[in-house]
């Protein structure tokens, strides 16, 4: 075992002081970043047993409100995220090669995607806005079976929680872009890149989830 | 040794001879720093931005500990007042409408302020490190960042507080909370801030224990207290989640009136219920899983003998953490759940009593046979096992379905749950208060004041709510603010209780703080303790190990035990031929 002496002296720029070696920090990362998506799951959980309950009380009302969902800009914003994790995931590979101009560019592309996703997302909701088909007493569309204020009180919880964490990540994705630039991370250090392509990857799968649950009801 | 050797260990005067191991550098521990050694102890950095941006876990621990126990004072005033008003049958002092909001304050505080951060923000955050042989924890940075949050979600629960209070107990229960005009939002959204403060500290000791352990520390080395904070943290990682979607969703449904906890406009309360308590209830083994890691290391080491049933005992803490998720029904037995939904719930509660039993029978074979010191932390842990033995089995009383239905909603479930939250943690962390103590402060406080502090704790704490069970088992439900003139006599009882028990707080602040400037110097190691926060400098240095400490034994080795063990065995032997006559 070294002692502290040593370590305090001629160690990588990355390790902080508390570690004794990069193999420690590194692990240590990935698996507080692990636990943060478990809560993450638990947070949006939360959310699919609210949908579960909800839709078990009310199958009809489920049925009659989705049509009211747009399957194409859905179905879209589907690929843009999946492509997104794809680019996301080749931005991690570039890291672990050291390609600091191709872990930029890939960055950068998923940075592109995730706000093509916000921009449709914006779409669907100033269109719900113009039809009044909003949550609980804000609701004023007429003609749908059953209890549709409930429907689209849970449809704007569960898309408006997963858009915060959209932008969340959109600000960690631009976050690690200005440290790659600024080449930080290289084929030994690239923690934070795979940590963030963690987060990204469940923020997609979570729309995963969302998108049939919400859109493709039967 | 040092310079350290002269100052009076907190062990009273006529205690006899101070036990062998006291200051010395513990066998099993190789490479520890005696005191003195070149580094400056981790108090020596002055000024206030040092401290309010430190990330030494010692003093986050230390800033948390001041933090908590002032939430602690307010949360305290407001029971005293509650209790005061409690002395006439038709109240005194304050409208009905104060009153309400006097005991939505008391358990707001008390629960989300006080006892969710009390052991792990505090005791947990100085000693864990110090205890894996771990120069920090995992993330520091987050750590800082759970202390200020923390800061901050307090605030807006305050600002709450002060701007508009709030009527509806500490649950928050729909449709009342989505109707009254009180600060709902503002208060559920400082809880939800506090949440992340929780979640901060659990990720942080989840991966610490799992990746800063010294060379030799293995999983079977680590002392009970680790196990314990370690489980905890495991359910405020799993647990706080639900919390966080939970207030949001009536965050949502204050603003937006959507009507999924509103059966009026078809949604249900009882769903709230249960997203509630998939929560809480978990959460009051959070409060309760560091307590039993306390009471462990106060048993074990001032009986001088090795734990009984270690691995029964850790793995106890794991096992009450996997039940804990399990058993939120119980809190909803009569708020309609179906009857076989009430019939597994109860089931699976009384399944929870059973590692909990494992730990009270472990910590009692502990103690038989030990050298037993009465310090002033081993009355705490024999006050707690008496309370919390209390405690834990009117428990069973309100998970079993046909007592529950009488008992709900009365003053046996406040009793019931101030034995094993106040008696419980509360005892136990103060218990550990005392032990660490002259660690983390390097001052020795009275021993005598100690120990008529802590019988006038127990004396008034048992006097507060065991006449709390008496009222409840007679009828007396919980939050009214007007009664029957029948109960009068048990809730002075109740209120004289509660002053009693104020006094001694007082007490153990006042000698506390006297011996923070006027203390004897403390011992590097004052109860001859074998785990590796005594192995260090008092007060530990800013890396806390001057090199880096290896491990080749377990905490528990005490070696006036391992003596006097010889002649154990020769009586085992006598009882075993004994027995073969027979």
């Amino acid at each position: 075992m070294i002692t502290q002496a040593t370590e305090e002296h001629g160690h990588p720029a990355h390790l902080e002081h508390h570690f004794s070696t990069p193999e420690q920090q590194k692990s240590a990362a990935k698996l507080g970043m692990w636990i943060f998506l478990a809560t993450e799951i638990l947070f949006f959980g939360g959310l699919f047993m609210a949908y579960g309950a909800f839709r078990y009380f009310y199958p009809g009302t489920f049925v009659a409100a989705h049509a009211y969902l747009s399957i194409p800009l859905g179905g879209l914003n589907t690929m843009i995220l999946i492509t997104s994790s794809l680019t996301m995931a080749l931005a991690v590979r570039a890291a672990q090669l050291g390609d600091r101009k191709l872990l930029v560019r890939l960055l950068g592309l998923t940075l592109l995607l995730a706000s093509g996703f916000l921009v449709v997302k914006g779409f669907e909701y100033s269109h719900k806005l113009h039809e009044g088909l909003l949550p609980g007493k804000y609701f004023s569309a007429k003609g749908i079976a059953g209890l549709p204020h409930i429907f689209f009180g849970i449809y704007f919880a569960m898309t408006g929680l997963h858009g915060v964490h959209v932008v969340a990540g959109m600000i960690v994705i631009s976050w690690v872009l200005i440290r790659a630039r600024q080449g930080r991370y290289s084929a030994e250090y690239y923690t934070p890149v795979e940590n963030v392509g963690l987060y990204w990857h469940l923020v997609d799968l979570i729309w995963i989830f969302l998108f049939p649950l919400l859109y493709l009801v039967k | 040794m040092s310079a350290s050797d002269n100052g009076a260990a907190p062990r009273g005067a006529g205690e006899g001879a101070p036990r062998g191991g006291r200051d010395q550098e513990p066998d099993p521990v190789a490479g520890a720093d005696a005191p003195g050694a070149t580094e400056g102890s981790y108090l020596s950095h002055r000024g206030v931005l040092s401290w309010i941006f430190t990330k030494d876990h010692k003093r986050i621990g230390l800033m948390y500990l001041v933090a908590v126990l002032g939430f602690f004072f307010v949360g305290g005033v407001l029971a005293l007042a509650v209790l005061l008003e409690l002395l006439s049958s038709a109240g005194r002092f304050f409208s009905s409408d104060t009153y309400n909001k006097l005991f939505t304050l008391h358990g707001a505080v008390m629960i989300f302020l006080f006892i969710i951060p009390l052991v792990p923000a505090t005791l947990g955050n100085f000693f864990l490190p110090l205890m894996i042989g771990a120069k920090d924890v995992a993330f520091p940075k987050m750590n800082l960042a759970s202390f200020h949050i923390y800061v901050v979600g307090a605030a807006i629960l305050l600002y709450s507080i002060i701007a508009s209070a709030m009527d509806t107990g500490w649950t928050f229960y729909t449709p009342y909370s989505t109707q009254t005009s009180t600060a709902v939002i503002s208060a559920t959204f400082g809880v939800f801030i506090l949440g992340f403060s929780s979640v901060f500290t659990g990720l942080n000791f989840i991966v610490t224990v799992h990746k800063m352990r010294a060379p030799g520390m293995t999983w079977n080395r680590m002392p009970l207290f680790v196990w314990a904070i370690y489980a905890t943290a495991v359910i405020q990682v799993l647990a706080t989640p639900i919390l966080a979607i939970t207030l949001l969703l009536l965050i949502f449904e204050r603003l937006f009136e959507v009507g999924i906890f509103n059966p009026a406009m078809g949604g249900d309360p009882v769903l709230y219920q249960h997203f509630f308590w998939f929560y809480s209830h978990p959460a009051v083994y959070i409060m309760i899983l560091p307590g039993f890691g306390i009471i462990s290391e106060l048993i074990t080491t001032h009986s001088r003998k090795r734990i009984f049933g270690y691995g029964a005992i850790a793995l106890s803490s794991v096992a009450i953490a996997v039940i804990s998720f399990l058993v939120w029904g119980h809190h909803m037995f009569v708020s309609g759940q179906s009857e076989l939904a009430a019939m597994v719930f109860s089931f699976l509660t009384f399944a929870v009593a059973v590692p909990t039993a494992i730990k009270v029978f472990s910590w009692v074979a502990t103690l038989y046979r030990g050298s037993i010191a009465f310090t002033t932390p081993m009355l705490y842990a024999l006050a707690f096992l008496f309370l919390f033995t209390i405690g834990g089995l009117t428990g069973l009383f309100l998970g079993t379905l046909s007592v529950d239905v009488h008992l709900t909603d009365t003053y046996f479930v406040v009793a019931h749950f101030h034995y094993v939250m106040m008696g419980g943690t509360f005892i136990a962390f103060l218990g550990g208060l005392h032990h660490w103590w002259p660690k983390m402060t390097g001052k020795s406080y009275s021993e005598k004041w100690g120990k008529i502090a802590c019988a006038l704790v127990f004396i008034g704490f048992n006097v507060t709510f065991f006449s709390q069970f008496l009222l409840g088992t007679h009828g007396m439900p919980r939050r009214y603010h007007h009664y029957l003139p029948r109960f009068q006599t048990l809730h002075v009882l109740s209120t004289v209780g509660s002053q009693i028990l104020a006094l001694g707080l007082v007490i153990i602040l006042v000698y506390l703080l006297h011996s923070l400037f006027r203390g004897a110097r403390a011992g590097v190691n004052p109860w001859g303790g074998k785990s590796l926060e005594w192995a260090t400098a008092t007060p530990p240095g800013t890396h806390n190990f001057a090199s880096q400490p290896t491990v080749s034994a377990g905490p528990y080795e005490f070696e006036e035990i391992d003596e006097r063990e010889g002649e154990e065995k020769d009586e085992e032997k006598d009882e075993a031929e004994k027995g073969g006559e027979r």
